[in-house]
């Protein structure tokens, strides 16, 4: 593992007009727990339905109606804390959160407050060219989501649907261990990426599963803690960022200028790439929390705990530190093939039995280079684990140079053929038989007796004469047969 | 015409099986006595067509000897239990014309036992008040008058029209619910049989709730016998409960006319209240020596919380009811005041669709939980209840029932002036300490004061302990003698 | 403590209930009645008592993860004051 910094230590400073400055922030994420059903009732969470579809009586708050816990949602928020290197509590508690909201059927939302269902957990952020950080997690707990407000279909009326009201969310909180938009970023994505290969949140922020409150603050180095804006529902890492940045700027120039931050609960606009208060009216918030008297304390046991523990899937670093381990892979190649759960599997299907310098060089290289290009997924990737692999093997057994491959690989994409395939139909596999080798050797050498009394005085020019071999070989000639050759021939030894 | 006013539930049950009566004769018997007694007021809504159909299904099973349990009984609900495709009001404005698309837990189990609906019962608005008159739709009357004195009486509340109902012979028997004596001080009142069975005894699923740790249903009835026989049927585990407890229902009715030889009967000393009727003290001691002479054992005992399980109550249930009439906002269903503001259009409608007294308590309940008074009031009021409930499981160990008066006094005049809310309150003190520990309770008609109005002896169990209830109460009911029915005074000649 | 005319406004705004003027006071006055009632409570010493929260010692029951309940739009709808393309409507909120 690479070394670690402590988050006490000042890491990143930012300049304002007059003095440099610390920004302080932490998160509070939400990220809908993969289910079935809701947290409480029976229906669906399914994206996209028609309106007020998968909408039971216990979501519309019917009266009479009482929550009933689904089983599957607890496994997921014990999964997710262990995969957090997190304290699972055995005894938490659901509270009520009273608030009015039209997205909000009971006048209340069942979460957790005093005692979570996960408490302290760390998770360890790696940079490019830069030191790790340990962002400390305060605590994660469950609680529903609201329905959807539309506010954009009439003059007069919001519109409500209630389709989402009651999924499960986990809330996880950070402590204000992040100093900068770019260490949030980072956070943000390896958060998403351990929530992947835990299977617990789909990560999906365009949805709105997974969604940001940040909490922005700044101070002079070494001060006590400023007071600090909450933005809400930033639903993208780059605006993640944006709005750190902003919010930031903001900040630093009020104070610059003698004035005073106001604690509020501010909004990110993507148009303008600027936060603002929210305009609704800041009545003091009171939520009135207490336990829900409709549900009882849940216990765990330690055996449940220890299940959940048994089936947890290897998770990115121990993954990074095997590749590193048996594959010998560098520290940022393994990084890069472990945060995404399909990557690191993609890689080690073509890496079986390949030679892995190789296979590394075309994952990172190539493939993500065209993926990137093409907007596409690696799940939904043309090129599979058996036509790299295969593309690969040409490539060690001499079939194809690494130039042909390149072309090959082009028509991969375009068609999803197999390599060899390719190979045969358009005759690009590389002569590598000396004899027809010599034929175009010695044709070169007869053609060209200038270049040859020049290359006795500039021995780089052997470069030029490989050129040409392979101009006349439309490149199909081996490179290194056609070096051998032509050192004979010319005696250069 | 069949006798109604003399006969009880198991009597009309026999009767039915006997063939002596058809359901459909008794159903059209009670429908008519229904339309006669308009000046009670005991009902909200009363559904004939309903009742015909079910009476005549009933009469079909009998005559196919395929009977179910409760076969062709025509019963009548308190409007705070849901039922599919009949109104539901909460004795409120606000769901004045709410009409739920499903039907609750218990009266599901009663009509799947083959009971008859004849309507819905009046009751406090939303269950707050002693006297059923804070409903909506007006007070119910109490079928008992004082001799010599025209005026009007409360039956007692909230299920004042569950009790008037069966004392005034307008039902084989009532559901009710009791979140702090509403079901035993209405029977204590109205010289009906009320139990309370034991927290998460009855589903609480599809009754509107009040106060959720508190709420649990129970019958009313004429007799003891039926008391077992009704709560037989509406009682049992429900997976859609959270709190519901996952124990089968014993046979209750082979406890009646049980020996109680041996039987330890506790005497809490600080029952004896300031205020509490010299009546009402002296029946207690006739209750003290029919058990005696039955062979139990009378054992002074010490419940030293007791005077503060109302205070402790008045903040408890006010807090949770703030928070379950939260969904009363004019959003889904419910009477909405349009306005264009939103804030506006929440607190106008709720401002006109509660009555004073749930304002009240929603206004106190919003009070105890919120910032800077939770821990004052409410967690004050939480520990106070583990007090309470402490000093019965302490008494437990030494006693098998506990037996006080149900209430401090007998049936108030309609109308009266109590000097502030408080007073009235005090009519739950020896009620509530019950609910604050989930325990079982039923009150018994144990006789009538100097001027002629029912009093009621309270018996508590132990949690679950419903069957030493029912054979200590049917013998203080064979003790007593044939309780008689109140003069008919309100039929329209 | 007392529920002074203040906090009688903040906690109708905090429950949506709409109170005129005339009112506040006599509610301030009941409520207090019912507050220094109340407040009896601190005869007793709670100190190390656990507080209640409910009547059953059990843990929560867990349901299984299976799709039993939704597409009951008609049900949903049947109630309510105001919808319009199987959406509630409620006056317009502005962020
Ligand atoms: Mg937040
Ligand atoms: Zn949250």
């Amino acid at each position: 593992m690479s070394e670690i910094i402590t988050t006490n230590e000042v890491r990143h400073l930012v300049q304002g007009g007059i003095d440099s400055w610390e920004i302080i922030i932490g998160l509070e994420i939400h990220a809908q727990v993969v289910s079935n059903s809701k947290l409480f009732s029976g229906s669906s969470t399914s994206f996209g339905s028609n309106p007020m579809s998968q909408v039971s009586l216990v979501d519309a708050a019917m009266p009479g109606m009482l929550p009933v816990i689904n089983e599957e949602c607890v496994r997921q928020a014990v999964k997710t804390g262990l995969g957090l290197q997190a304290k699972i509590n055995n005894t938490s508690v659901f509270d009520r959160k009273n608030y009015f909201y039209p997205d909000l059927p009971q006048g209340y939302q069942i979460s957790q407050f005093k005692y979570p269902i996960v408490g302290e957990g760390e998770v360890a952020v790696d940079f490019k060219d830069k030191e790790s950080i340990v962002v400390n997690i305060e605590r994660l707990h469950l609680e529903q989501d609201a329905g959807k407000s539309i506010h954009d279909l009439s003059q007069d009326y919001s519109y409500i649907d209630l389709n989402r009201s009651g999924v499960a969310l986990m809330e996880i909180v950070t402590k204000p261990d992040l100093r900068s938009a770019e260490e949030a970023k980072a956070f943000v994505t390896k958060l998403r990426t351990i929530l992947r290969y835990l299977g617990t949140c789909d990560g999906n922020m365009e949805q709105g599963s997974l969604r940001a409150d940040v909490n922005v603050s700044v101070r002079k180095p070494g001060d006590a803690l400023g007071i600090r804006c909450e933005i809400k529902n930033v639903n993208s890492i780059r605006f993640i960022g944006q709005a750190i940045d902003y919010e930031a700027g903001r900040q630093i120039d009020i104070l610059e200028e003698g004035g005073i931050i106001n604690q509020e609960t501010r909004l990110f606009d993507s148009a303008t790439g600027k936060t603002r208060a929210m305009r609704s009216k800041e009545e003091a918030h009171d939520y009135r929390y207490f336990p829900d008297p409709d549900l009882l304390p849940l216990y765990l046991s330690d055996d449940f705990i220890k299940q959940v523990a048994i089936e947890l899937p290897e998770l990115p670093d121990q993954k990074k530190a095997r590749f590193i381990n048996d594959y010998g892979l560098t520290s940022y190649d393994a990084s890069i093939l472990v945060a995404d759960r399909v990557s690191s599997e993609f890689f080690e299907g073509v890496a079986k039995g390949r030679d892995i310098k190789l296979v590394v060089n075309w994952i990172t290289g190539e493939l993500f280079a065209s993926l990137n290009r093409l907007s596409l997924d690696i799940a939904n990737s043309p090129i599979t684990i058996e036509s790299l692999g295969q593309l690969i093997d040409l490539i060690s057994d001499k079939t194809l140079s690494g130039r042909l491959a390149k072309d090959v690989f082009e028509i991969m994409l375009d068609t999803k053929e197999m390599p060899k395939k390719i190979v045969e139909e358009k005759g690009l596999s590389q002569i590598t038989d000396m004899a027809s080798i010599e034929v175009v050797v010695d044709k070169v050498i007869l053609e060209n007796p200038d270049k040859v009394a020049e290359l006795l005085e500039k021995p780089k020019l052997i470069g030029w004469f490989v050129g040409q071999i392979m101009k006349e070989t439309a490149g199909k000639a081996n490179p290194a047969n056609v070096n051998k050759i032509l050192r004979d021939k010319l005696k250069l030894g | 015409m069949i006798d109604i006013k003399n006969l009880n539930l198991k009597q009309i049950r026999d009767g039915l099986q006997n063939k002596s009566f058809k359901a459909i004769e008794l159903t059209e018997t009670y429908l008519n006595e229904i339309d006669k007694a308009k000046a009670l007021n005991a009902f909200i809504t009363v559904t004939p067509d309903k009742a015909i159909s079910m009476a005549k299904e009933s009469d079909n099973r009998i005559s196919k000897n395929e009977s179910r349990n409760l076969e062709g009984i025509p019963l009548s609900i308190k409007d705070l239990y849901c039922t599919k495709n009949v109104r539901t009001t909460a004795g409120s404005k606000i769901l004045k014309n709410f009409i739920p698309t499903y039907e609750s837990t218990i009266t599901n189990n009663l009509w799947s036992d083959g009971c008859v609906m004849l309507g819905k019962l009046n009751n406090d608005e939303f269950a707050m008040g002693s006297s059923n008159e804070t409903s909506y739709f007006g007070p119910s009357i109490n079928p008992w008058k004082r001799k010599n004195d025209d005026m009007p009486l409360v039956p007692g509340g909230s299920s004042g029209g569950s009790a008037v109902a069966v004392s005034g012979s307008l039902s084989a028997a009532t559901t009710a619910t009791d979140t702090g004596g509403s079901i035993r001080q209405p029977a204590s009142f109205t010289g009906t049989v009320g139990m309370k069975a034991t927290y998460g005894r009855c589903s609480r699923w599809g009754v509107v709730a009040f106060a959720s740790s508190l709420d649990q249903a129970g019958p009313i009835t004429k007799t003891v016998v039926d008391s077992a026989i009704m709560l037989k049927s509406m009682a049992g585990y429900d997976v859609k409960d959270s709190t519901s407890i996952d124990l089968s229902v014993p046979d209750y009715e082979t406890n009646i006319n049980k020996n109680i030889k041996g039987k330890r009967i506790g005497i809490p000393g600080e029952y004896k209240i300031k205020g509490l009727d010299a009546d009402i003290e002296k029946n207690w001691e006739d209750g003290i020596s029919w058990l005696k002479s039955e062979g139990a054992e009378i054992i002074d005992i010490s419940l030293p919380h007791t005077k503060y399980a109302l205070p402790a109550y008045y903040i408890i249930a006010p807090a949770e009811a703030s928070s379950n009439l939260a969904r009363y906002d004019g959003v889904r269903y419910g009477e909405r005041v349009h306005r264009k503001d939103l804030d506006e259009m929440y607190s106008d409608s709720r401002s006109d669709g509660f009555g004073e007294e749930v304002r009240r308590r929603i206004l106190m309940g919003t009070y105890v939980l919120s910032a800077g008074y939770y821990d004052a009031y409410y967690l004050k009021a939480q520990k106070t209840r583990k007090l309470i409930s402490n000093d019965f499981d302490n008494a437990f160990n030494t006693v098998d029932a506990i037996m006080t008066p149900t209430t401090p006094t007998t049936a108030f005049n309609i109308g009266k002036k109590f000097d502030d809310p408080v007073t009235m309150y005090l009519n739950d003190m020896l009620t509530v300490p019950v609910n604050m520990a989930g325990l079982p309770a039923i009150s018994i008609p144990s006789g009538l004061d100097k001027d002629g109005l029912p009093m009621g002896l309270q018996l508590i169990g132990k949690r679950f302990g419903e069957d030493d209830l029912f054979s200590i109460g049917s013998v203080i009911e064979d003790c007593r003698g044939t309780f008689p029915n109140p003069a008919q005074w309100w039929i329209e000649k | 403590m007392s529920i002074d005319e203040k906090i009688v406004k903040k906690i109708a705004t905090l429950s949506r209930i709409t109170i005129s003027e005339n009112e506040i006071t006599k509610l301030s006055s009941e409520l207090n009645s019912i507050i220094k009632w109340v407040e009896q409570l601190n005869e007793i010493d709670t100190t190390d008592v656990v507080p209640m929260t409910s009547n059953v010692n059990n843990t929560l029951h867990l349901r299984k993860d299976v799709i039993s309940d939704g597409n009951i739009v008609d049900d949903i709808l049947s109630n309510a004051p105001m919808t319009e393309d199987g959406f509630f409507l409620v006056p317009k909120v502005i962020e």
